[in-house]
């Protein structure tokens, strides 16, 4: 990788501040993305302000309507979490899902959440729970956040500080896996929020996508069977050496319906 | 530009000035010559560089060593007790035929350790599945899978 500055940010402010002075600077937190996109050279930055110290953003908090996780913290300390596996377990299983131990150990929410891989896991359960992204600057909703093909809604200098999750009445998330990296070729997550259903998709399209036509079957009857027979559109989803669009758009729908029968068996 | 580092490797302080571009396994490998840490793929895959920073197992070709500041290291040098020539997980690799070239043996060990952590007594899904960041070209897991468990039940009367 090429030559670039490094720093270490104390807080939050003091972050905001160094991202503003480097030519190209980019923020650093579990690395797992960036560190192997500048061995690469897809990625050059000329200045690293790593988040690592910054202890805000680290750890997770239960109220009484939900979650709020930190966004240093990695998916192995979300996966370990008692407050979430009681509360959110689908969201523990997903974090469980991501990767290997290795990558759950140093990777984390906020800068998943922020490269926006169309197979990343978390996006699914942003979108799926209904949660909302607090940066330094705003509070966004997922359904706001996730713009894109590695596209988000954080502008330049932004910096997520945690996303809250709404505790659903029943959630699960079901993964068909890529057997080597274990990135989703498609993931659903279905919750019942007690307030309708939402089912998110990631790995099939280019970003997480909503279906609702299967969150309208299943606020009106959630079972799997009302899921089953619902055909998404393979004409946008991706293809590639791993799976056609059509075998995608076929494993949007087996996927629900093993999320939903996952979330009524409890 | 260089980067003042000051960390513990295998119970031993360690001061160094960096690049930060320094790969942490190179740190390890080339400034401590630490050549048990080994490189197999360098993109993140293969989990032959796997180490442990405070307890937990990370891949030490996918960080730098400036994120390693302040955090106590472990390396596969340092796995054995002083008095010991070699931990129990090594010991059960040795007997149970877990390795052939050897290549994958310490970033295997290293991942076993961590997964014995957090599962004393892990049964062969969860060996499998502890285990899914560290290939082995070589002996087809089946022997790794049972070094792994006989390494797990001498840890506990270690
Ligand atoms: C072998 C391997 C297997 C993997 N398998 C999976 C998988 O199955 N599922 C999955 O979902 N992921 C997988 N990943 C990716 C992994 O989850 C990464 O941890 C994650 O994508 C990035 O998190 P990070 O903390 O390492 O971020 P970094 O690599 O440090 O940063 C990634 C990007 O986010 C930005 N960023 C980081 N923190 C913030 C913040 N607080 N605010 C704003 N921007 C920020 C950075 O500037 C950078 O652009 C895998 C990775 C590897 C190496
Ligand atoms: S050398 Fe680090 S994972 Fe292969
Ligand atoms: S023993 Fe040769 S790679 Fe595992």
């Amino acid at each position: 990788m090429y030559e670039f500055n490094y720093q270490r940010a104390s807080s939050v402010a003091d972050a905001a501040k160094k991202l503003g002075t480097g030519e190209d600077a980019r923020l650093l937190a579990g690395g797992q993305t960036l560190i192997a996109a500048m061995k690469l050279r897809l990625a050059n930055p000329t200045d690293l302000i790593d988040l690592s110290g910054i202890a805000e953003l680290r750890g997770i908090k239960a109220d009484k309507d939900g979650i709020t996780v930190g966004a240093i913290t990695t998916h192995a300390e979300v996966a370990a979490s008692k407050d979430i596996q009681q509360h959110i377990p689908a969201l523990a299983d997903l974090a469980e899902s991501i990767g290997d131990p290795m990558v759950r150990n140093m990777g984390t929410i906020g800068g998943s959440i922020a490269n926006n891989d169309p197979a990343a896991d978390y996006p699914a359960a942003l979108v799926g729970l209904g949660a909302t992204v607090k940066t330094n600057q705003r509070q966004i909703t997922a359904d706001d956040f996730f713009t894109g093909m590695f596209m988000t809604a954080l502008e330049p200098g932004e910096i997520i500080e945690s996303i809250h999750f709404p505790k659903p009445k029943r959630a699960a998330y079901m993964k068909f896996s890529n057997p080597a990296s274990r990135y989703a070729i498609v993931g659903t997550f279905v919750a019942d929020t007690g307030n309708g259903v939402r089912v998110a998709v990631t790995g099939a399209g280019a970003c997480v996508f909503r279906v609702l036509q299967m969150e309208k079957t299943l606020s009106a009857k959630f079972a799997p069977d009302a899921v089953a027979n619902i055909d998404v559109a393979a004409d946008d989803l991706n293809a590639d050496m791993h799976a056609s669009a059509e075998y995608r758009a076929h494993l949007v729908s087996v996927m629900a319906k093993r999320a939903v029968e996952k979330a009524v068996a409890g | 530009m260089s980067v003042r580092l000051s960390m513990t490797v295998n119970g031993k302080p360690v001061n160094a000035d960096v690049a930060p571009r320094t790969l942490l396994v190179d740190f390890l490998r080339d400034e401590m010559r630490l050549t048990g840490t080994h490189i197999g793929c360098d993109t993140a895959q293969c989990g032959a560089c796997t180490i442990h920073i405070d307890g937990r197992a990370v891949k030490s070709c996918n960080m730098l060593a400036v994120q390693a500041e302040g955090s106590n290291i472990t390396t596969i040098e340092g796995i054995a007790a002083p008095e010991d020539n070699m931990h129990p997980m090594q010991t059960a690799f040795r007997e149970h035929h877990g390795l052939q070239c050897g290549y994958c043996t310490p970033g295997m060990v290293m991942g076993a350790i961590d997964l014995v952590q957090r599962h004393p007594d892990p049964d062969e899904a969860q060996i499998r599945e502890g285990l899914e960041g560290n290939l082995c070209r070589c002996t087809g897991y089946h022997n790794i899978v049972k070094a792994v468990r006989a390494g797990a039940t001498a840890m506990k009367s270690r």
